[in-house]
Formats: C-alpha cells, structure tokens, sequence
C-alpha cells in the first residue's frame, strides 16, 4: 500500500518595504506573503524540484492531506486530500519519494496568499478593489522569487492544467534557463473570445449582487448568490456535453414525477446548486474576479511575440509537453495544439498529445491513467 | 463461382513456366527481417542530423537515432504508440499526417522518413510532397505489391494476397492505397523527384535497386530529393 501523505501549511514573506513586489500592469505591492506547500525531500544536486501551477479555485494544497485544517479553518480539506492528489505523491506519477514538490497559491487568490482578503497596510482595513490588477506574469514572477527563497537555481519541470499551463508557459517564456521541463496541459496561449465571455458574465453576477457593496463586504454578508452562480456557470465550462449527459441525462432529483413548480427539478440544477454552495463556503468573491481578469488579460502571444505566438516561443529553450482533451471546449485541442505547432515551427522539438476524453475542461484532473502515464514518462525521459 | 475456379486451376499451370523464367528465387524462403530499413537508415543517418519521422510508431528508431546523436521528431497518429514514444523520451506529434503538416516550416530536417506508412495514407501523393518540402532528403520505405508472389497470389487464387509483408485479409487491412515499385518510380518522374540511392529486401537479404526489382524485391528503401 501506498503511503499516506501529510502535509502542512508553510507561509513566506517574499516582498516588503524594503523590496515591493512591481506588478506587471501598474503599481507594486509591498507585503507579499506566500502560502505555499512542499512534499518529498530536495537532492542535494538539487536538480529534482518540480512547481505545481494552480488553476482559477485552486490553493497551494496540491496533495496530500492538510494537518493544518482547524489552525486555518479550511473545514472542507478535513475528508478531502489535496486537488492533484491522484497524481501526486508517494509512488505516485509525480513520486514524492523521487521527486521534491512546490506549489503556491497565485498573489490575489484567498488561500494564504495575499489578496484582495488581506488586510492592506495602509488603511488597516481589507484591500477589496483597492487590490492591484495581478497577471499571470507576476504570479510566475512571485513563483520565481519562491523558488530564490528555497536557493533552486533551475526546476525540473513546471507542471499546470487550464489557467495553472498558462504558468507553466508563461514560466518558460519569462525564465527559460530557470527550468529543463515544461508541461502545458488543458491550456492555450490565450483565453478564447467565448471563455471571456464566460468570465463576463460570472464577474457581472458577483458584481451585481446585492451584498457586493463595491467589494466591501468582509465585515458583513457577502455576495454569495452572486458568487455561486459565477461558479455554477463556469462549472459548466469545466464539463462536456457528452459529460453531462451521461452523467446526469434527464433524470429527475429524488421523484418520479417533476412538481411544476421552481425548486430543483432535474439532477443536473442539485448538482450545480451543490457546486455553487460548496463553492461559495471556501471562496472569496473579490479574488473571483481578480483571477478571472488575470486570466482574461494573458495573451502569451501578445506578451512575447508581437501578437505571434511562433515568435514568442523563440525563447523557449526547455523541452515542452502539451496536452490537449478531445472535450475540452474551454481551451480546445487547437488552441493548446497553437503552442506545440509554434515550438515545431520554430525548429524546436515539442511532445504534443491529444487525449481523447468525455470529461471536457475537467479532464486534465480526472483523466488519471493516461496524464499520471505521460507525466511519469517525460519527468524520467533525458 | 465455377469458371473462376477453372481460371485459377488453368493459371496454375502456366505459373510453374513464369516462375521458372524469370523468377529464380520461386521457393521464397526468407525470413521476413521488421527492422532492415532501420538498418540502413541508422547507417545513413550521421550525429547533428535533424530528422523528422512521419508515422514514427512506437519510436523506436527515433530513440536509437536519438542515441546515435540525431535530432529527432516524431509525427503519429496512434495514441497508444504516442504514449510509448513519451516513454522512450522520444519527442512526438500526435496528428494525422493527412489532416497536413503545415506546422514545420520548409527544409528545417535533413532527413524525412516515411516507413511502411505510405499505403496507408487516404492521400499519399500529398504527404510524400510535404515530405520533400520538410526535408533535404526523403526516405520512403514501402511493400512492393508488384512482387511476384503478390502478383501471382491474386492470378493463381482468385483473391486478395496475403504475405508475410502484407499480413492483413482485405477487410482488415490499414493498407488502403496499395502501389507497386513502378507506380511509385512513376510518381518521381512526374514531380521532378531524383531517387538518390535505392535498396530492397529480396531472398532475405538487402540488395541495391536493380532494374528486376518490381517483380523481385519484396520491400523497397528510396533515398529521395527534389531535382534542383
């Protein structure tokens, strides 16, 4: 049997007075404080260090199960290990006892890592909107001032699936003697007009809740409703048509006959209505929509190639593994197929793979046997 | 159905009189060898050579061009195969080669490898031009369903071949688009392609293109380039 992993929680200041964190857009922060966790030692050659990239709702605990639940009230990790548990840890594809671990919580986010939630200095009061604008570029950039602080000179291998490969890509984009490996899964260089369209209008339903109060709520009710229905929508981004079907169909919640009325009729509304609930318990409305907009400003292309995405990947030196899922309707198999096909253009050697999978966006966390396979694999190839 | 089987039985006959004509090595016993195109492309092919291979399969001569000090990419279709290419640590596209390969850019390989995969292209004529726009050189290995035995299995049976190099019953088969030595020399003329330096695989030993082989070789190895 497999060991059990456990894991705490370790908190790092990497900005302050005397050395702000410059944002990408506009503006610094001046206290940075990073949650972030690790698992498995660090070779003395320390050459084994993988970073995990977190997607949109995730947090730092990648694996594992949090010993630190009550210390930080976090009541859902109690049954639950961490987000990528099914891939990493002891014997694992990404083996803890081979490999040493890292994943942080993306600056703006409201897992321990300073954001929209946390007390702003100046006023002693919650930043709320008075948070800067954050961007994938400085969640990398704050990555790299972690991976300074733990003295690691190049990863291994930088590892995300959605808006967690658009780190992995940005990261060997901005640092490309920083890491040897990087794999971009259920990604693409940019967010589609339809996945904004889709941030739109999550960020209209929390904006325009009743209880927003200009992102000033941390002292009295916040903008559930609003936030559970962002998440309720983007939950449905996250699965396939064919997914849900076979999931869900048409079948009715605990009746045989519907009641004519607007309550929950249908298994799919519970599961959604269960979604936003379960959501609305761990999250922070204010951190919803700076990642949202992070997400909606990164453009790699743009960033590093003029607008040409076979121009911007002119600087990746480290060998790349993109993988796309059949369903994924978010990031479509073209999209993320855009990065390998520029990679090849370029006259670069790039693995490409195209997962055939009725679980759309979600794939990547639950297409286990074939992602624990290939990442296994390109982790061991030279 | 009757006058078939007397067709057969009468072609027969006047087989053992062809047979003893032209072809000596009648009795054919040689052992099919998978891997003697990869011989002779792991001799062609020198360390610093970029190459591309377009069906790479398992990628398994990638990984022992990789070893020798080539720079290789694999292109493949097969998801199971691109999984063992990922194994091997052999860098590989998972695409249909007949969906294009508009994502490499002209001349960037040395060498272009097409083996054992033209046959089972929908549209071969186009990969074999994307093959020469890739690369310095083309290598195309294929089975030659000019060979006698194929020839003669469909004359003397009344039925669709099956060799030890076409193993597949018609309805099975991934070869859709069978096509003998001649038809292919055909196609280099018609494209202004030069064939460099040919080998084949006859009597279970590699032999240079000699002007016999549409009927005697049973696989053929083509070092191609486009005329200047």
């Amino acid at each position: 049997m497999e060991d059990k992993l456990f894991t705490n929680v370790k908190h790092v200041t990497l900005a302050d007075k005397n050395n702000p964190f410059y944002l990408e857009i506009a503006g610094h922060i001046d206290d940075v404080v990073v949650e972030y966790e690790t698992y498995g030692e660090l070779s003395p050659a320390k050459d084994n260090a993988i970073l995990i990239a977190h997607a949109l709702s995730g947090d730092a605990h990648a694996a594992g199960w949090d010993l630190d639940w009550e210390k930080y009230n976090r009541p859902w990790r109690e049954n639950k290990p961490g987000w990528w548990d099914t891939i990493i840890g002891p014997g694992k594809p990404l083996d803890t006892n081979k490999y040493f671990i890292i994943c942080s919580n993306v600056v703006g986010s409201c897992y321990g890592t300073t954001g929209p939630s946390s007390i702003d200095p100046e006023s002693g009061r919650p930043y709320g909107l008075d948070f800067p604008i954050v961007t994938v570029g400085d969640w990398v950039n704050l990555q790299r001032r972690l991976i300074d602080f733990l003295a690691i000179d190049k990863l291994l291998c930088v590892i995300g699936g959605s808006l967690g490969g658009q780190q992995a890509l940005e990261w060997a984009l901005a640092y490309p003697d920083r890491l040897h490996k990087c794999a971009i899964l259920a990604s693409a260089p940019r967010l589609s007009s339809q996945g904004l369209a889709f941030n739109a209008v999550g960020r209209h339903s929390i904006m325009h809740d009743p209880n927003f109060n200009d992102g000033n709520y941390y002292d009295r009710e916040a903008p559930s409703n609003g936030l559970a229905a962002a998440r309720m929508l983007a939950h449905i981004t996250y699965l396939s048509e064919e997914g849900m079907q076979h999931k869900f169909g048409r079948r009715l919640r605990g009746k045989m006959q519907p009641d004519f009325d607007f309550g929950v009729e249908f298994e799919v509304e519970s599961y959604l209505n269960y979604q936003g609930q379960r959501f609305v318990e761990r999250f922070d409305a204010n951190s919803y929509l700076y990642i949202t907009k992070a997400m909606d400003y990164y453009d790699a292309a743009e960033k590093w190639g003029a607008g040409d995405i076979v121009e911007a990947v002119k600087r990746i030196e480290c060998q790349t593994l993109v993988a796309t899922f059949s369903s994924d309707w978010l990031y479509t198999p073209e999209q993320g197929r855009e990065i390998a096909q520029a990679l090849v253009k370029n006259n670069k050697r790039a693995t490409y793979l195209s997962v055939e999978s009725k679980f759309g966006h979600d794939a990547f966390l639950v297409e286990t046997e074939s992602v624990g396979r290939f990442l296994r694999a390109f982790l061991g190839s030279k | 159905m009757e006058i078939d089987k007397a067709f057969c039985q009468e072609s027969k006959k006047y087989i053992e009189q062809i047979l003893d004509k032209f072809c000596k090595n009648k009795t054919d016993q040689s052992v099919r060898t998978e891997d003697w195109q990869d011989k002779i492309i792991l001799d062609l092919i020198q360390p610093g050579d970029s190459v591309l291979d377009l069906g790479c399969g398992d990628g398994n001569l990638l990984l022992n061009l990789k070893e020798k000090g080539a720079d290789v990419q694999g292109v493949e279709l097969d998801f199971s195969s691109v999984m063992n290419c990922v194994d091997k640590g052999v860098s590989v596209f998972h695409a249909n080669l007949d969906e294009g390969l508009s994502f490499f850019h002209d001349n960037c390989f040395d060498y272009v490898v097409l083996e054992e995969t033209a046959q089972t292209l929908r549209n071969p004529k186009k990969v074999f031009q994307e093959m020469l726009r890739l690369g310095k050189f083309g290598i195309i290995t294929f089975p030659n369903f000019g060979y006698w035995k194929v020839r003669l299995g469909l004359l003397a049976n009344g039925k669709m071949p099956v060799t030890d190099w076409l193993p597949y019953s018609w309805s099975d088969t991934p070869n859709i688009h069978l096509f003998t030595l001649l038809d292919f020399i055909e196609w280099t003329e018609q494209t202004n392609t030069q064939i460099v330096k040919g080998y084949t695989w006859k009597n279970g030993s590699i032999c240079p293109l000699s002007d016999k082989d549409n009927l005697e070789a049973e696989e053929v190895l083509l070092i191609l380039r486009k005329k200047s």
